[in-house]
């Protein structure tokens, strides 16, 4: 037997051995062992060091509250830093080392800390590094960052899969200790739906710790025959390893299940899955935690929580130590007593506070040896179990910013102010602490919920158990030595702390909190908040509630960002969307651009070239001198129907469209409200009350949205009709010269001669004998070009008939980036000039506006910022040195003016290489930029290191008239 | 949050999309007196209230209902739920 500490008794299986390592050491353990209670057994108490003064630390509590014994956890990536050593559950070839320190574990060369522990008291930092100022960020930040944190990240991936799900029931019960247990039996037996959740792999809470009897059996006996009937009943679910973590809105609560964290294998289970719980209903069964009382050098190893020691002793069959010592101002602490000596445990001393004895220092550099009391005496005590008393666990009940209100016979706060709606607190966690009361009250608080949600089944009656003697008096700390008093131990938060922050002025809590960080750690000060604000009162001469406490928002628990995560991250953070081509164009050399969650072809490489402009550029004289296709589905296709369509258009539109007659195509300019440009598109009028509206790839989803909001909200009675169909149907442009041609090829029995379907016409078809498609004849590019739209299921049959009859007129597939050359040669618009900013003026669309009609953005086109007369216009732009190309975002200056914003003249929005007019082009706005075309200006990037003299010309690189697209 | 709505039930809020003041539905005219004024307060001017507030929210991922949802900013207590449509036709609002 290599666990020297293991004695009789307990929850754990003995039949199983498991074996696991600590700092690279193989030890022994069982199933139903933490690795808190396996490292007891084993005899190791030094498990870490602490935050600031590196002190030996040992373990402390028996839950999920722990400030001292975190570690970290596995190798590689799945590596886990400051987990708690007392909630983990030990597996066969479980690895945990500990954290913070340098060097051994043992020897720690930051332990100097400590002994320049009077230089490194609260608020240190804020005192200290503030001269000289140079050394803040070279020298003081990289220094304090490397000494400061506990575990470290592995700094790779996280590599376990985490999920989300939803659960609903009638009431969620939040702990499964007596209270929790009472009440789901009472409400599972009436038949609600209840959900059962527990932060601990078993069931029970503190009936599992204590030697206290429900009804005729051992409490933790009862607890495991409650969990049977429970398990029965199909109405209940009973979720362990699950922490409900917070309390939102309406009744919904996050939890946390921990599902793989226990095993060697995980079997591809996600390791943990983020609930959210929808409830009608919530009892708060948190129980309470035990805290400490503060007196000199109260922090080594051994010194312990009381109920802790019974719960190592009782349920884990672990003795903590051979010669314990018990330090307590209450009778719940003096159990301990009775429960260690009928473990055979020596009781060294049993030290009363509310009879005036107290504890003045500690000895034992790596692990207790002695405590020294106020008379002089010395004990030996290899371990020391301390009970100042409980607090309820009350925050979750504060989740919606109710305080908790004070209660001066439990010395202690209890819920208070507006509870979440649909909360009830029973049990401890309401400062019932008696058994009995707390059975008695949590039956009746789920038997007055079934009534209210009208379910009269039988609910039985309350276990039996008698109220034990709880009596406490409030006594916190012991400020009788020289030593110093620890507080908070993860944050290493002493009295003295707490007293000169209350000398320095920093009085409120709130203050006090973030001036000595105070319940700031991991543990969010489960076991010292309340020791700080009684130290705190004291010093400041006001009772405890006076003094008041912060508020406790979410998490009760750390969460990990993975789970938050879920399966939302790497290529699943959002969906991918595939356009109908694109199997096609991956198999023809395709690279792929992201715009929004599409998945567009940027260009197709052909063998032979050099990088992506030879594609480019290839792509673009194809089809100005050919013909070029491109899959432009990703637009945005809104189908609108009714009677009122013109009408409604008219409103949305600022240029007309009340007359646009059947089989036509019209641009339209969308503003917002403030008179600003929104989005662009066109919009095809299939019949008299039929139009198919395109807007651009970005915008899809938002115009829509005001789509319908401009059609419930604005004008409710018109008769207008709306769906999105931009994934229904799959659209390819079609451009050049030879469009035509390949076009005529395609449809079936539809004249495309300029007479017969000229610029700007539509029409519902077919193609390829019999596929019913729609052909509009727009041009996006400036050349002859058509889009010609089929049903989606048909896009990928479309682009290879396509390029099929296309071959004899060596129809070229092109990408974004040819189109966005091609649309910047043109002087078309797009996302860098309509970026939000942008007044119809500015573009040279302000004639296009109606102004005898009320549209969106009709009131507030004509403020002074838009009509100023040297307001921006757009313009194009031309390096004066051919073989310089141009920058985006460059801004432009007149000659001889220093480069300042106060002589800013605009600024370039897109740049291109043209290679019909073989150089470098742009498109900007400049100030009054319409007379300037032949000027030539600097455009100057610093950000690029650019600075060039540039032409100003007609934003219509090419075909300034428009010859080709009406061809 | 969940949003009781009220053609389909209670509904988690995060179907929703949230707009702003439900006074967005009072759109001015464009042409009427002092169309620049009104605008102007319509498009900037919004109250803050702590407390009771008519917000409008979209059913993006659901039914495409917009709604007009009287929600208490500091509670999140929701206490009336109807359909913008009703709200604006209430309001004089027609075509």
């Amino acid at each position: 037997m290599n666990q020297p500490n293991r004695i009789d008794g307990g929850q754990i299986d003995r039949a199983t051995t498991l074996k696991f390592q600590f700092n690279e050491r193989w030890l022994t353990a069982h199933p139903g062992d933490t690795l808190a209670s396996a490292l007891l057994a084993n005899g190791v108490r030094l498990v870490g060091r602490s935050f600031k003064y590196h002190r030996p630390r040992g373990i402390f509590s028996a839950g999920s509250e722990e400030p001292n014994a975190l570690v970290q956890l596995h190798k590689g990536a799945a590596l886990e830093p400051n987990t708690r050593a007392t909630t983990v559950e030990v597996f066969d070839g479980l690895y945990a080392t500990s954290q913070n320190h340098r060097g051994s574990l043992e020897y720690d060369f930051l332990a100097v800390n400590d002994l320049l522990s009077p230089f490194l008291s609260a608020g240190f930092y804020y005192k200290t590094f503030m001269w000289p100022r140079a050394f803040w960020e070279k020298i003081y930040e990289p220094v304090i960052r490397s000494a400061a944190g506990l575990g470290r990240l592995s700094g790779k991936p996280d590599p376990d899969a985490y999920d989300h799900g939803y659960l609903h029931c009638d009431v969620l019960i939040i702990g499964a200790g007596p209270a929790g247990l009472t009440a789901a039996l009472a409400a599972g037996r009436a038949g609600l739906r209840v959900i059962l959740a527990d932060e601990d792999f078993r069931m029970g809470g503190r009936l599992n710790a204590e030697t206290q009897v429900v009804g005729d059996m051992e409490g933790a006996a009862w607890a495991q025959a409650a969990v049977g009937e429970l398990t029965s009943m199909n109405n209940v679910r009973l979720m362990t390893r699950t922490t409900v973590y917070g309390a939102y809105d309406h009744g919904t609560y996050g939890a946390l299940e921990r599902m793989t964290d226990h095993l060697s294998d995980s079997g591809d289970k996600p390791r943990q899955v983020l609930w959210r719980v929808y409830s009608k209903r919530a009892i708060l069964c948190a129980g309470a935690t035990e805290r400490s009382i503060a007196f000199g050098n109260n922090d080594r190893p051994g010194v312990m929580l009381a109920g802790a020691v019974r719960a190592y002793v009782n349920r884990f069959g672990v003795a903590p130590g051979r010669r314990v010592a018990v330090l307590t101002n209450n009778n719940d602490g003096l159990r301990t007593v009775d429960d260690l000596r009928a473990k055979g445990i020596e009781v060294s001393a049993v030290i009363d506070a509310r009879k005036g004895d107290y504890l003045v220092n500690t000895t034992g550099r790596k692990g207790l040896k002695s405590v020294h009391l106020n008379n002089g005496r010395r004990i030996e005590a290899d371990c020391l179990a301390v009970s100042g008393g409980w607090s309820p666990n009350v925050h979750l009940s504060s989740h919606h910013r109710g305080r908790p209100i004070w209660r001066d016979d439990i010395a202690a706060f209890v819920p208070g102010g507006e509870l979440p709606p649909g909360m009830i607190v029973a049990g401890a966690a309401n400062g019932t602490l008696t058994l009995a009361s707390i059975l008695k009250e949590a039956h009746e608080t789920a038997q007055r919920i079934a009534t209210d949600l009208g379910k009269s089944g039988p609910t039985g009656e309350p276990p039996k158990a008698s109220d034990e003697d709880f009596a406490t008096a409030p006594i916190w700390h012991i400020n009788k030595g020289k030593q110093r008093a620890w507080v908070d131990l993860q944050n290493d938060v002493t009295t003295k702390d707490v007293t000169q922050s209350h000398r320095e002025g920093f009085r409120s809590v709130e203050h006090l909190k973030r001036y000595t960080t105070l319940g700031m750690a991991t543990d969010q000060g489960k076991t010292s908040n309340m020791l700080g604000l009684a130290v705190m009162a004291e010093a400041s001469g006001k009772t405890i509630p006076e003094t008041g406490t912060t508020i406790f928002r979410p998490p009760y628990s750390p969460v990990p960002i993975g789970a938050f995560a879920g399966r939302a991250r790497g290529k699943d953070f959002r969906p991918t969307r595939r356009t109908p081509s694109h199997d096609w164009a991956s198999e023809n050399g395709a690279s792929f651009v992201e715009t929004g969650a599409w998945l567009r072809a940027e260009w197709y490489a052909r063998p032979g070239e050099r990088g992506w402009r030879d594609s480019v550029d290839r792509e673009v004289k194809a089809t100005r001198t050919g013909v070029g296709i491109c899959d432009v589905t990703t637009l945005g296709k809104i189908d609108i129907q009714g009677r009122d369509t013109a009408e409604f258009l008219n409103k949305i539109y600022a240029n007309a469209f009340l007359k646009l007659p059947v089989g036509k195509v019209r641009y339209g300019l969308m503003l917002r409200e403030d008179g600003t440009v929104y989005d662009d598109g066109t919009t095809a009028r299939l019949s008299e009350t039929h139009f198919v509206m395109t807007t651009t790839t970005a915008n899809a989803v938002l115009v829509f949205r005001n789509l319908e909001f401009a059609r419930q909200c604005l004008w409710p009675d018109l008769d207008v009709h709306l769906i999105s169909t931009t994934d229904a149907w799959a659209q390819f442009s079609v451009a050049g010269p030879k469009s035509r041609a390949l076009m005529q090829k395609a449809v079936d029995d539809l004249d495309l001669s300029n007479e017969a379907f000229p610029f700007m016409a539509c029409a519902a078809c077919t193609v390829f004998g019999g596929t019913p498609a729609r052909l509009f004849r727009i041009s996006f590019s400036g050349e002859l070009a058509y889009e010609i739209a089929v049903p989606a299921r048909y896009g990928d049959a479309m682009i290879r008939a396509m390029m099929a009859a296309g071959e004899e007129f060596n129809l070229t597939p092109y990408g974004t980036e040819a189109l966005g050359v091609m649309r910047i040669e043109k002087g078309h618009v797009a996302g860098n000039e309509l970026n939000g900013q942008t007044d119809a003026r500015m573009i040279g669309l302000g004639k296009m506006i109606s102004r005898n009609k009320d549209f969106i953005g009709a009131a507030l086109l004509d403020r002074p910022e838009q009509t100023r007369d040297d307001g921006l216009q757009l313009v194009g732009l031309r390096p004066i040195d051919a073989n310089v190309n141009l920058t985006a975002g460059a801004h432009f200056l007149n000659p001889g003016d220093p480069a300042d914003m106060a002589h800013d003249q605009g600024w370039m929005t897109s740049v291109a290489y043209s290679p019909e007019l073989g150089c470098s082009i742009g498109l900007g706005f400049l100030k009054r930029g319409s007379e300037r075309h032949g000027e030539t200006l600097r455009s100057f990037s610093p950000i690029r290191a650019q600075d060039v003299m540039v032409e100003v010309c007609s934003p219509h690189h090419i075909d300034p008239e428009g010859e080709r697209q009406r061809g | 949050m969940i949003i009781n709505h009220p053609l389909l039930g209670p509904r988690d809020a995060a179907e929703f999309v949230y707009l702003g003041d439900a006074s967005l539905i009072e759109r001015p005219d464009g042409f009427g007196e002092n169309a620049e004024d009104a605008m102007y307060d319509y498009v900037y001017l919004r109250d803050n209230p702590a407390g009771q507030h008519r917000e409008l929210w979209y059913h993006e991922q659901g039914d495409r209902s917009w709604l007009v949802v009287t929600r208490n900013t500091l509670t999140h207590e929701i206490t009336a739920i109807e359909l913008a449509r009703d709200v604006a036709r209430s309001k004089g609002r027609s075509r």
